[in-house]
């Protein structure tokens, strides 16, 4: 899955590392945004063996889009705000 | 009198309002970082888009909630990015979790005003990277400026469905198919009782107008088959006709909905009975018409009390504050009760007739296939469930969901069955001989959703 940047995109570019990787993203986006806007692709992989997951409801109420950041563990990638530098993990 | 509100979208925002009016300063809570609620949702600072861009026809209403708000929140206690997890009612006291740390907050009077989210029916594929709700597609394109795919199919039904289409379209995606799983639904939407709200019907018209006259594919009284995908994600949709015609729609992501559901989990911890809405097709905690509840010291309003949309919301947020203040002894103002009173009445009738126009489908949530995943945290299929309700089982069969949840885990995974409860309630049901409201509903634990395992010491402690 991709998210397309369309509308609002003028915002000035942070850094941030998927699973070790130097990504690029812009202020204002969330996990989910930064992740899946870079061509991350997806945010977990499911534990029962089915398959990839990138979120479902982006309100924070089907818990499907969990990621781990560094230093504040487990968080939900859409309502979570990037800041420059961080360390994401896909589980 | 200590007051604690629980959201800050239409509903909350109209409650705080009454609140500060009468003197009063409560804790205000929303998990999100800002005022506004899902379907005012603002972008995070250094997004430009104004309110026309960002809400259309809501943009003067989003604007006065969102004005509202800002002079507000410096005058209560007003806490941003808080999930309240947990409510004792009888000791009244409201858990929470603010940047990972712990809240108790003692009450007098609680008002909820938790709002919905989408309701889902599964299908093959649906756990795939680029299926999403229709409520995420707004909200990724509202909040974020982003579209969840460059061709996207619309699937579902009820006004929710040409609304996302058309923001899409509008902003320049390209609308792979608006597939309505309801017959005659463009017709049914014109129905005699949705004249008690003139303007949102009217609205509500000009997307299907604007969606046909870009001949945009829209067909009703689909039924959908798969979502068909490939390691990168979604890559096409098939579905049926209404002449029985199996269909393929190519597109890189599916938004999908059947209407929407009360996030209702605390209420369901402060004790309060809920009741089956035949014509919602959903469970509502019991309220009266002002929105004062059966337990002592409880009140709701907004969609998180019964779906009625965010114009109704924020009148009964107004009402519910109101009826909070009456019950606490202030006057109030009788004239302004009056008012609102006859606006709910009004749009209950307009409610009924949306209701009545795009019905829950039951059937297609009952016909699952066996091999569908029906819970996707921990991607249980709905044979998985039907075997907990049949004879032949080792146990008991199980007579209503929360067993049917014991024996198969469907509705037991981290979301709590917000997004398997619906349609796994009809797979039990329809497995069972018996109806939908016959078997249940799933119980709210606490905490509402994951916490860290160590803020619960602490309260236990």
């Amino acid at each position: 899955m991709r998210l397309h940047r369309l509308l609002d995109q003028d915002r000035p570019e942070i850094r941030f590392r998927l699973d070790g990787a130097e990504m690029t993203a812009r202020q204002g986006d969330t996990l989910l945004t930064a992740i899946l806007a870079a061509g991350g692709g997806w945010l977990r992989r499911s534990e029962f063996g089915d398959g990839n997951r990138a979120g479902f409801c982006l309100m924070g109420a089907c818990q499907d889009c969990w990621v781990t950041v560094e230093g504040l563990g487990r968080r939900r990638a859409c309502g979570t705000l990037l800041a420059p530098g961080m360390e994401v993990r896909r589980g | 009198m200590k007051v604690v509100v629980v959201g800050a979208g239409p509903a909350g925002v109209r409650a705080v309002e009454q609140l500060v009016r009468s003197g009063l300063s409560p804790t205000w809570l929303d998990e999100a970082a800002d005022g506004g609620g899902r379907i005012y949702q603002r972008p995070p600072a250094g997004f430009r888009r104004d309110a026309r861009a960002l809400y259309g026809f809501e943009a003067t209403r989003a604007a006065a909630l969102h004005a509202t708000f800002d002079a507000l929140a410096p005058r209560t206690d007003w806490r941003p990015g808080t999930l309240a997890w947990h409510i004792r009612p009888q000791a009244r006291r409201l858990y929470a979790m603010q940047d990972g740390a712990q809240q108790e907050i003692g009450y007098d009077a609680l008002l909820l005003c938790t709002g919905a989210m989408d309701r889902v029916i599964p299908l093959p594929g649906w756990t795939r990277p680029g299926a999403a709700t229709l409520g995420a597609a707004q909200i990724a394109l509202k909040a974020q400026g982003c579209a969840i795919g460059r061709r996207v199919a619309f699937l579902g039904t009820g006004p929710l469905l040409w609304l996302a289409a058309y923001q899409y379209a509008r902003a320049g995606v390209e609308v792979a198919a608006v597939l309505d799983t309801t017959r005659f639904a463009g017709k049914l939407a014109a129905a005699p009782g949705l004249w008690h709200a003139p303007a949102t019907l009217a609205t509500g018209l000009y997307y299907t107008a604007w969606l046909r006259a870009r001949r945009l594919p829209v067909t009703e009284g689909i039924v959908p088959l798969a979502i068909e995908g490939d390691a990168d994600g979604v890559t096409g949709l098939r579905w049926r006709d209404s002449a029985g015609r199996d269909r393929a729609t190519q597109c890189d992501a599916v938004a999908m909905g059947w209407g929407l559901k009360p996030e209702a989990q605390l209420a369901d911890l402060a004790g309060l009975p809920f009741d089956f809405d035949a014509l919602q097709h959903n469970w509502v905690p019991r309220r009266d018409a002002a929105g004062r509840a059966p337990v002592p010291g409880i009140y709701l309003a907004g969609d998180g009390a019964g779906i009625a949309g965010a114009e109704v919301a924020e009148i009964a947020g107004a009402r519910a504050a109101l009826a909070l203040l009456e019950d606490a002894g202030q006057g109030v103002d009788a004239a302004l009760v009056t008012h609102l009173d006859r606006a709910l009445r009004r749009q209950a009738r307009f409610r009924a007739a949306l209701d009545r126009a795009f019905p829950f489908p039951s059937a297609l949530a009952a016909g699952l296939a066996d091999d569908t995943i029906l819970c996707r945290c921990e991607a249980i299929t709905a044979g998985e469930l039907r075997a907990a309700a049949a004879e032949e089982s080792a146990l008991v069969p199980a007579p209503e969901v929360n067993r049917a949840k014991a024996y198969s885990r469907v509705g037991m995974g981290r979301c709590q069955g917000r997004v398997c409860g619906p349609a796994g309630a009809e797979v039990l049901a329809a497995a069972l001989g018996c109806t939908v409201a016959e078997v249940g509903r799933l119980r709210g634990q606490p905490p509402v959703k994951p916490i860290p395992i160590t803020a619960m010491e602490r309260v236990a402690g």
